[in-house]
């Protein structure tokens, strides 16, 4: 591979990749993400293979495969070029008919297509379905155009341009200044602005400068920097680059959860192609500048995506963080001035030097700038990964991209933010999202998790489960937080047990003020916003918890029981065959009962019991009505 | 078990012995071996020249690493968000009754390992459990139980 030594030589470089490529020849795009990958898109891909070779198409078609398309929910996803025709769900045996359909008689498989549930409508190209049209996919749109191992694919599409335009044309005040007139933010939490925190570790005295990207993403429900990383590792790269060029710092590391193995893969290949092709190294395109860049693996801690810790973690240490000041930007990695950025903060940095200060300033709110990528979750009929401008209302995240909750069940909340976040009821969701006023509604941008509840979730239960979670992951080093949270999560425990006692809020409501001001870092500080949110929005549930023993959800194990009515039950015995405990009694023509003993309430009944009888219900609060005598069970 | 000192030699040579790379060289052995072998841990530590309590220390504070070795089969449950708002909890009870063991433990035949993590990255499919790589999405509890009675 030649080394690329100027402007001029990338752009020739470029001009011949894109001369040899065919805007009018067929490709199929084949989404090979962790979920599409989870679905089955291996084996597509190998029956995409072998029915072109049948055909003696192999030589007329491309195959790319790529990272993840967003739509998790529907994939694997396959789409069509040139036409872009879009199919989902689709299975190795309707290989066969893409290729002689599609291909050869340029015929829709009709079956394959979007069909909106609403309304029946189907939908053909990604662009007309409703989860992708509505988002503005800044940042993640190049997922789609790239297989995340091929540099030439990211050249074809502008890749490095930034880069070459910051290093020869513009000086590291000038890249800076940019940034900070784009007022980009920081994605990885808590939004600070990425142009000053720049700017503070260029002024930092020192010969010897870091930059770091924050690629832990601990946070339990969000996979945005996971798809990033994995689909598009070059544009993360290539803001890294531009980063280190404007600060000032001649090496950078690369913290990846070691979780996320395909991730490493695909960045230690895009970091070799780079390395060949001089875009790392010594005097990247002949501008002077040096830089290289090394992977580190993280090794599983939530703290360690905290900055402070994080750094800790590149020295080979344990993760525990360090109290701030000194802020990384002066005293970082081995005492030397550090700036560490989130996967998804440095992405936007191309974008904003190829398309400026004021376009990217143009999208989003007033103090909130750019698209942000969600990871839309939980109970909702379109789950996957959204980017949307900022200051788009919840409602339309939620019911027009993410097509609402599925089932017919009633929206109860969304949370936000996660463990550092909190829950938004119903009546807020015209809220418009961007940092400060997810703030004002006592929840968090966070890394951009959005978990959405319906009725049959407790938010009690939710708020215990982000305790336990942190309880697990405090390291442990301060006392408020490790003992705080504990104490919360013991009290948090018994009341969905039914063991809450009166005063139990009040209870919480002192330790959580108390561990969000003694904590020392920003885990223990944030870990009472669970509780404190759904306590603001949702008290009624945990006073129900507490004074009627109920769970209003019906979701508390230990508060709810499981109950066949006599009178609907068919005798159909499809509950007792599923029951995994053996605790369900009957036998043919006879009304089936529950021994309450037995139980483990692990609700497969419910499912098993047909649609159409319905006998089987969850009842909390009540006593389990006695069962009719065993001489009074039989059935007509 | 018998070890190859080799091989961890190997690993440790990769990353130039140094003390830096101690995580990472940690996380090389962990993922030839599926634990880390106290013999391991010895060389480790004479050859970086790092004290075994600070090996010992970092051992126990990363989740990735076990001292003790894993079963034949390794479960991994998602408790992500996600996946715990859509019945996670039940499909991991139900696996804990079905083989006895409690998350985080190994059965005495060395057959299952039982882990819970957070978040795989395919939340649209929760809840999510992988057997030794293989995922299996929208699980049900009593399905989960049901799928164990594959392996040997
Ligand atoms: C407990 C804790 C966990 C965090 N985890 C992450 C993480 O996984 N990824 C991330 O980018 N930032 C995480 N952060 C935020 C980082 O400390 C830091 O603010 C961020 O990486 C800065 O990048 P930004 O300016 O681009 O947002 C975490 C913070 C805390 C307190
Ligand atoms: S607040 Fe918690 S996580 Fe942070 S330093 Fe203290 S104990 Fe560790
Ligand atoms: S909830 Fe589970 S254990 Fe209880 S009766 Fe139904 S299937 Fe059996
Ligand atoms: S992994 Fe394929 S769409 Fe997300
Ligand atoms: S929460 Fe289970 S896969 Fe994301």
């Amino acid at each position: 591979m030649p080394r690329i030594n100027s402007p001029a030589e990338l752009e020739e470089f470029r001009r011949a990749i894109l001369s040899k490529r065919d805007d009018k020849r067929p490709c199929i795009t084949l989404c090979s993400g962790s979920a599409c990958h989870a679905t089955g898109s291996e084996k597509v891909a190998d029956a995409i293979m072998a029915e072109l070779e049948s055909h003696g198409l192999k030589d007329q078609v491309d195959v790319r495969r790529t990272g993840c398309h967003g739509f998790c929910e529907q994939g694997p996803i396959l789409v069509v070029y040139p036409e872009g025709i879009s199919y989902l769900k689709v299975k190795p045996e309707d290989v066969c008919e893409i290729v002689s359909h599609t291909f050869k008689e340029k015929k829709l498989v009709e079956r394959l297509l979007y069909v909106d549930p609403n309304t029946g409508d189907k939908s053909s190209h990604e662009h007309d379905i409703p989860f992708y049209k509505n988002q503005q996919r800044l940042i993640l749109g190049l997922n789609t155009k790239i297989d995340p191992k091929s540099l030439e694919d990211y050249l074809a599409v502008g890749g490095y341009q930034a880069m070459a335009k910051a290093l020869l044309q513009m000086t590291p005040e000038q890249v800076i200044g940019e940034v900070k007139q784009a007022k980009l933010r920081g994605r990885g939490g808590a939004g600070f602005p990425s142009g000053t925190k720049w700017e503070f570790a260029r002024n930092a005295p020192g010969d010897q400068k870091y930059v770091v990207v924050n690629c832990d993403e601990g946070d339990p429900g969000a996979y945005m920097d996971r798809a990033l990383m994995e689909g598009n590792p070059f544009t993360v790269l290539e803001g890294l680059l531009i980063g280190a060029y404007a600060i000032g710092a001649s090496e950078g590391y690369i913290y990846v959860r070691q979780e996320y193995p395909l991730a490493v893969d695909n960045l230690t290949v895009a970091i070799r192609e780079a390395e060949e092709h001089g875009f790392l190294g010594k005097n990247i395109l002949g501008s002077g500048f040096d830089f290289t860049v090394k992977v580190h693996r993280g090794a599983g801690a939530f703290i360690c995506g905290e900055e402070t810790s994080l750094l800790q973690s590149l020295e080979g240490k344990p993760g525990e963080p360090k109290p701030r000041p000194p802020f990384p930007a002066v005293r970082g990695l081995w005492g030397k001035p550090t700036n560490i950025n989130n996967v998804e903060t440095w992405a936007n940095i191309p974008v904003i030097i190829n398309k400026g200060a004021e376009y990217f300033s143009s999208i989003g709110t007033e103090s909130s700038k750019g698209t942000k990528v969600f990871s839309l979750v939980g109970k909702v009929n379109n789950t996957g990964l959204v980017e949307v401008p900022m200051g788009m209302p919840l409602r339309d995240i939620i019911f027009k991209i993410g097509g609402g909750v599925p089932n017919g069940k009633k929206f109860k909340a969304v949370q936000t933010g996660g463990p550092s976040g909190g829950c938004i009821p119903e009546e807020y969701l015209d809220v418009k999202v961007d940092f400060d006023e997810l703030m004002k509604m006592g929840a968090m941008m966070g890394s951009g998790g959005m978990i959405v509840m319906d009725e049959d979730t407790c938010l009690v239960d939710i708020a215990r489960y982000f305790l336990e979670f942190l309880s697990d992951e405090s390291c442990g080093k301060c006392v408020p937080c490790r003992e705080g949270i504990r104490q919360m999560l013991k009290v948090m425990t018994a009341i969905t047990q039914g063991k809450g006692k009166e005063g139990d809020i009040e209870l919480l409501e002192n330790m959580a003020m108390a561990t969000q001001g003694a904590a020392l870092c920003a885990l223990g500080k944030t870990a009472p916003n669970p509780v404190l949110s759904t306590l603001k929005y949702f008290r009624h549930e945990y006073e129900a918890h507490i004074k009627e023993k109920r769970c209003p959800a019906l979701s508390c194990k230990e508060l709810i029981a499981f109950h066949i009515e006599p009178a609907k039950c068919k005798g159909c015995g499809s509950c007792l065959r599923k029951c995994p405990a053996n605790a369900i009694e009957g036998g043919k023509k006879t009304i089936h009962v529950i021994d309450q003993e037995k139980c483990t309430k692990c609700g497969t009944c419910i499912e098993a019991c047909p649609a159409a009888f319905q006998a089987i219900s969850k009842l909390s609060g009540v006593p389990v009505p006695e069962p009719p005598a065993p001489s009074a069970r039989a059935l007509a | 078990m018998c070890m190859d000192i080799a091989k961890i030699d190997n690993i440790i040579d990769k990353h130039n012995a140094e003390q830096s790379s101690l995580i990472q060289i940690l996380l090389d052995i962990q993922s030839e071996h599926n634990w880390l072998p106290k013999q391991a841990l010895d060389r480790v530590g004479e050859r970086l020249d790092v004290p075994m309590s600070r090996i010992q220390h970092i051992t126990t504070f990363y989740k990735a690493f076990s001292q003790v070795p894993k079963g034949r089969h390794q479960i991994h449950v998602c408790m992500g968000t996600a996946c715990h708002v859509r019945g996670a909890q039940r499909v991991l009870d139900t696996i804990s009754d079905a083989i006895g063991i409690k998350a985080g433990e190994t059965d005495a035949e060395l057959k299952f390992s039982l882990e819970t993590v957070n978040c795989l990255g395919c939340c649209a499919l929760g809840p999510v459990m992988v057997i030794d790589g293989e995922y299996h999405g929208n699980v049900a509890p009593a399905q989960s139980a049901e799928v164990l009675k594959n392996y040997e």
